[in-house]
């Protein structure tokens, strides 16, 4: 198969990165990383380049290879894995051929890498000073001086303090600095960045981004980000190569992969992106990736693709130069008509005020201090409403006093005009039933030793009592969410994270809600499946008249969902209204601030939008966010 | 459809070992009392002979056949050792799991007292329980269950708690299931293997600390045929005739490892359960942290 | 990205001893590990009280005189509430006076301290042989897991830790009388007066079972807490960082991997508290686990009670040590949290 791969290969890579072999930056030739047990390939002959001071942005969801690709480039594979072919060259050394002991000697000077959770991948039990110094190339004699200068470099200060603390004593934020800094220390050619924003906070992200981008110029390191976030990527990179189940299967320069993108799965990913700035019409992607095992003849991309023919089902595509630079891999790629982005349409209020389904009024809780002051807060039956605000805001504390799951609270809280008992135990069914929840991890909300019909039953049972609830039933509500009849037989463990995420909401569904309570439900699912289950939450709010309460840290998510938002901050309720107003003309300085800090789609992707400019959706105001 | 390479290779052989090693002294410990060829308690020969024909392992300190007394020593040990273990593991389990999930003050004050029991070794506290109550078999039996009891909560809590704090149960708690429910359907299925692995470890405890018992003689009493007695009385005369002793030691030694083995390899296989295993390193689940003793 | 991260509940019940400085954390360790002992006291002394009958006469036998029963109840203080009865052993206890044995009728301090002095050769003996072994072994183990060095040492750990002591001891024994006949003692007995070192033969059968006894725990808790290192991110980082290998190590694995096996040696050794009873018995080493099982066969009150207090009092302690160390060699649990 490998040596398949190589032949077809050849013949574009010549034009691709058109690199010297002695050039600075980086260049990666054909890498293939198969599993050691059973040979599967997880990255499959892979070539791209990346030249000093510029930035590649590496996508791809889970699963798709982008960290084994990334780690690879430092001549490393984790247990299980090894490398088994093609090169990779850092500032011209071949990194793949050097001895073990020379290939150590590169990483952290030619070629550095930054983690995905400082918090775990900064050692415990060392002061930072010695970790640090561990990356310099200084003798001992400067090296305080070139530690102090380190820490400067990322704006970090009081670096006598820092030096002397150990990791767990630094906020996340701190961490990530301080990994960063590392990683510019010995000034390397080269640097692999893994995610290394993802455990942050919104605000705290964008300027580690501003971070990243200055030093990479100022230092001239050629930099390979790795990332699921096309919105990170499209403010950040220069280049961007997109990576489905092992292969690169579009790259080229930012402006052409996010503005003139050719592959169906780039497209699909773009559409499932929401923005901040506009209510977009998210479009999910059906399926999931295949099993690196299991991979379909031809295509790979061809089982989830709207585009695909026959010939996709049978022959792999050689990757194609669409223009200059710009490499796709796609029998279909000239077929891809981008149209204009679908706004959603508008949800108008009803003209008369109706009455709350749920109404809050002077509601407190504690969580050994007190995180919730004073929220008074209404919402209106039929529509969707997010909750929206930082880590640490009480977003997810409020909506637990409303499910009762949460007991250290005061005031109250009416579902229909009938105030609600504090904890769930003390409620009556009827309006238990009224209420569900779903959780942020698909992955814990499920029992894994119940089938889904189970646990469905387990729920329905118990809220519905006296009633008899068919398996028609139950199969009726599974297909309602869009999964097939054979889940309801199924572990929880035998579907992924979307279906389980599906099959949780189907569990709220089954009894009959009023108000589904929905925690962060897709923050741990990749960009293409949230889409699905927006699309899935959008679809029951319009069929079942169901009312939706969504905690959310995603502003644009929350544009493409709801018709109502509520912003928090630390505790306190600062701004609230329908979404599409509070959103184009954000008052409260916090709502302005998580705006402003929401990442978008650069130059690259406004391209687009002023083509097409015509709305297809009516009575739509897209205004830009001024300020 | 599996051709014999797959199957060699997906076979766990330390299973297979240790399955066979558990049945051949589990058929040894049943049968053994039909295929005596003497009876256990008279004595047949001279002190200590050395394997004959007619005894195929001699005679011990008393001139009794040493191939009889084996095959029916085992029964009654190993009964008291199942007994002990699933009082002590039934009992340990239900306090364990009430702790972890009612919480507060009760868990504290469970917890605090199986530590002041845990501050204490193990066989001490049996023998200091059968020296002043007697040593009629019952008790052996009920103080090995009881000494079990704080650790099998114990591991049991802390199984449990990672159950309880699952969001699976947070849910149960938001449809006001009533908690009898939530340990039958939530809890118990999900600390199923823990308690298997348990039952497991503490029978080779309690296989352990019976025969230490009888050896030390505050179990099985003469003239009756217990191997941890045979032991002990035989153990003089090892320079002369040392199968009563060797076959005894053999035997239990074989059961012990046997069961050891079969509960390692349980609790191992929890870990490789679940998703396919060329994606696991491509999320990696945090390690779980081996359960300390 | 989740919001409040909920504490994961089990930690909540430790967070009164796991809190604040390690000064604080010791004082409350061994004020805990006091009122352990207090309460191990009441439990030994409580035993007693389930004697069924007399005690006097269950001691002394149906046929002792009545004037021998009424002088023995009297020195145990027979005659006393229980309360009473536990106040003065408890007393005399504090005060040094260890009470007579019913037996020899010399005090049992003198007797405690000659088995006290041979139990702490063969246990510090064992400790300085097994431990070094078993730590080595571990890190190979874990250094090369999963491969056949690691199979090999896992499945005699594996099959060790299954054994019953004295099988242990009684095989070692068979073995060497028929492999090695008349060069070892089977015996092990220590002239009253002397010390074991005196005639160091009489050791070796005892020291090699308790080694192998101890091996499995430490060579388990080393093995596994170095694999667990080994494979965090923090390792990795390590090599991504192109640490070198005898660094990576030593600097950076060892010191993560240690607390826990350290935590592991103090509670093996604490183990081994109970473990001497049961080998010191195989070899009639005069040992105060012999001791104890000597004072059951003869129901000698005063010697059991002390006894078993004693070895609670080491085992309490030993665990004190253990959690020390943990604490001392964890700069998170060391420094707080943030």
């Amino acid at each position: 198969m490998g040596s398949l791969f190589a032949k077809t290969m050849a013949k574009p890579a010549a034009g691709l990165g058109a690199a010297k072999p002695t050039s600075a930056g980086i260049a990666v030739r054909q890498l293939t990383i198969n599993t050691t047990d059973g040979g599967v390939p997880i990255v499959r002959g892979i070539s791209f380049t990346v030249a000093p001071g510029s930035i590649l942005g590496l996508v791809g969801e889970s699963g798709s290879g982008k960290t084994t690709a990334g780690l690879a480039l430092l001549g490393y594979a984790r247990s299980g894995l090894k490398i088994a072919g093609g090169s990779v060259s850092i500032g011209g050394v071949s990194m793949l051929d050097l001895p073990e002991r020379e290939l150590v000697a590169m990483r952290g000077r030619e070629i550095t890498y930054v983690p995905q959770d400082p918090a775990t991948a900064l050692h415990p039990g060392l002061r930072l000073r010695t970790q640090m110094a561990e990356c310099l190339r200084q003798p001992s004699g400067a090296r305080e001086q070139a530690l102090h200068g380190m820490l400067q470099d990322v704006g970090l200060p009081d670096p006598a303090r820092i030096l002397a603390s150990y990791p767990h004593e630094l906020s996340g934020g701190q961490q990530q600095r301080i990994a960063i800094a590392m990683a510019f220390a010995a000034k390397p050619q080269a640097i692999v960045m893994d995610e290394p924003t993802t455990a942050l906070d919104v605000t705290t992200q964008t300027r580690v981004l501003q971070l990243v981008r200055a030093l990479a110029q100022q230092h001239r390191t050629a930099v390979v980000y790795v990332s699921h976030d096309l919105a990170v990527i499209a403010s950040l990179a220069d280049q961007v190569a997109v990576m489905y189940s092992g292969e690169i299967v579009e790259s080229g320069t930012a402006a052409q992969v996010i503005g003139r993108r050719l592959h169906p799965y780039t497209h699909a990913l773009l559409r499932a992106v929401p923005d901040p700035d506009r209510a977009l019409w998210l479009e999910g992607l059906p399926g999931q990736a295949p099993d690196p095992a299991q991979r379909p003849p031809g295509c790979v991309f061809a089982p989830r693709c709207g585009l695909a023919e026959p010939a996709c089902t049978t022959q792999s595509p050689d990757p194609v130069l669409a223009e200059p630079d710009h490499m796709v891999r796609c029998f279909r790629a000239g077929s891809l008509h981008i149209a204009a982005p679908r706004l959603l349409p508008a949800v108008p209020r009803p003209a008369q005020p109706v009455s709350p389904l749920l109404r809050l009024t002077a509601v407190q809780a504690w969580h050994g201090r007190k995180v919730l002051h004073d929220i008074a807060l209404d919402i209106a039956p039929g529509r969707a409403t997010a909750i929206v605000g930082e880590s640490g805001s009480g977003k997810t504390t409020l909506v637990r006093c409303i499910a009762g799951l949460h007991s250290a609270w005061t005031g109250e809280i009416a579902l229909a005009g009938q105030p609600l008992a504090t904890k769930a135990k003390a409620r009556p069914l009827e309006q238990l039933r009224r209420i569900q929840y779903v959780f942020q991890n698909p992955y814990a909300s499920l029992n894994p030793r119940q089938t889904i019909g189970q646990s469905l039953l387990v729920a329905a049972r118990h809220l519905r009592r006296g009633e008899r609830i068919s398996r028609n039933e139950t199969l009726a509500v599974l297909a309602s969410v869009g999964l097939p009849a054979a889940v309801i037989d199924a572990l929880p463990g035998q579907l992924s994270g979307g279906q389980r995420q599906r099959a949780a909401i189907a569990r709220g569904l089954i009894c009959q809600p009023e108000l589904l309570i929905c925690d962060e439900v897709t923050s741990a699912l990749d960009v293409s499946i949230q889409a699905t289950v927006i699309e899935l939450l959008t679809r029951l709010q319009a069929e079942r008249g169901l009312t939706i309460l969504f905690v959310a840290h995603n502003i644009g998510l929350v544009r493409s969902l709801a018709q109502d938002i509520v912003v928090m901050q630390a505790g306190q309720l600062v701004e609230s209204g329908e979404t599409q107003t509070v959103l184009s003309a954000p008052i409260a300085a916090e709502t302005i601030r998580l705006m402003r800090s929401a990442p978008r789609f650069g130059a690259a992707a406004q391209d687009e939008f002023h083509d097409g400019a015509a709305l297809d959706a009516s009575g739509m105001e897209a205004k830009p966010l001024r300020g | 459809m599996m051709t014999v390479r797959t199957w060699l290779r997906r076979t766990d052989w330390p299973t297979v070992f240790a399955a066979v090693l558990v049945i051949l002294v589990m058929a040894i410990v049943i049968l053994g009392p039909f295929l005596a060829p003497q009876s256990p308690t008279d004595s047949v020969d001279d002190v200590f002979a050395l394997p004959a024909p007619g005894e195929l392992l001699g005679s011990d300190v008393l001139g009794r056949d040493v191939l009889s007394r084996v095959l029916s020593g085992g029964w009654r040990f190993l009964t008291m050792a199942g007994a002990a273990t699933i009082l002590g593991v039934g009992f340990g389990s239900l306090i364990g799991i009430l702790a972890a999930l009612i919480g507060g003050i009760l868990d504290e004050i469970i917890m605090r007292l199986a530590d002041v029991v845990l501050a204490f070794p193990q066989l001490i506290l049996a023998l200091l329980f059968v020296s002043f109550a007697g040593s009629s078999l019952s008790l052996v039996v009920l103080v090995i269950a009881i000494v079990h009891v704080p650790q099998v909560a114990r591991t049991l809590r802390a199984a449990s708690l990672r159950v309880v704090g699952e969001d699976y149960v947070r849910y149960s708690e938001s449809i006001g299931l009533p908690r009898r429910r939530i340990v039958w359907l939530d809890i118990l299925p999900n600390v199923r293997t823990t308690l298997f692995v348990e039952l497991g470890l503490r029978l080779t405890f309690s296989i352990a600390l019976i025969a230490s018992l009888s050896y030390l003689s505050f179990g099985a009493q003469p003239p009756s045929a217990d191997w941890g007695l045979m032991i002990h009385e035989n153990q003089i005369g090892i320079e002369s005739n040392p199968w009563p002793v060797i076959a005894p030691v053999v035997l239990i030694a074989l059961l012990s490892i046997g069961i050891n083995v079969l509960s390692d390899r349980l609790s191992r296989r929890r870990g490789k359960r679940g998703r396919l295993q060329t994606a696991a390193h491509l999320a990696p689940v945090p390690a779980k942290l081996g359960e300390t003793a | 990205m989740a919001e409040a991260v909920r504490a994961a509940p089990w930690q909540g019940g430790w967070g009164w001893i796991s809190g604040g400085t390690i000064g604080a954390m010791l004082v409350r360790r061994i004020a805990l590990g006091l009122v352990t002992l207090l309460l191990v006291s009441l439990v030994v002394f409580g035993a007693t009280q389930l004697l069924p009958g007399d005690v006097a006469v269950a001691i002394l036998g149906r046929t002792a005189t009545p004037a021998r029963v009424a002088a023995l109840r009297a020195a145990l203080h027979l005659d006393r509430s229980p309360m009473a009865q536990y106040g003065l052993w408890l007393l005399g206890l504090f005060q040094g006076n260890l009470g007579r044995s019913l037996v020899t009728n010399t005090p049992v301090a003198q007797d405690i301290a000659g088995r006290l002095h041979n139990s702490a050769i063969l246990v510090s003996l064992t400790a300085i042989i097994s431990l070094p072994i078993a730590v080595v072994a571990g890190i190979a183990a874990a250094h090369r897991h999963d491969k056949a060095t690691d199979h090999a040492l896992s499945a005699v750990a594996l099959s060790l830790s299954a054994l019953p002591e004295f099988v242990v001891g009684i095989a070692l024994i068979v073995l060497s009388s028929l492999v090695i006949p008349h060069w070892l003692p089977m015996v092990s007995l220590v002239r009253p007066g002397h010390s074991p070192l005196e005639t160091p033969r009489i050791l070796v059968l005892p020291l090699l079972t308790l080694t192998l006894i101890v091996f499995p725990y430490v060579f388990r808790m080393m093995r596994g807490s170095m694999i667990d290192v080994l494979e965090s991110d923090y390792i990795e980082m390590a090599r991504l960082k192109g640490v070198a290998r005898h660094r990576l190590l030593l600097v950076h694995a060892l010191p993560s991997a240690l607390p826990p096996t350290i935590q592991a040696i103090a509670l093996t050794l604490a183990y081994l508290a109970g473990g001497i009873v049961v080998v010191e018995y195989v070899f009639g080493y005069t040992g105060i686990g012999a001791g104890i099982v000597q004072a059951v066969v003869s129901r000698d009150l005063p010697e059991i009670q002390d006894f078993t207090l004693i070895l609670a009092g080491i085992y309490v302690l030993l665990n004190i040590v253990a959690d020390t160390c943990t604490l001392a060699l964890t700069p998170k649990l060391r420094t707080g949290r943030r």
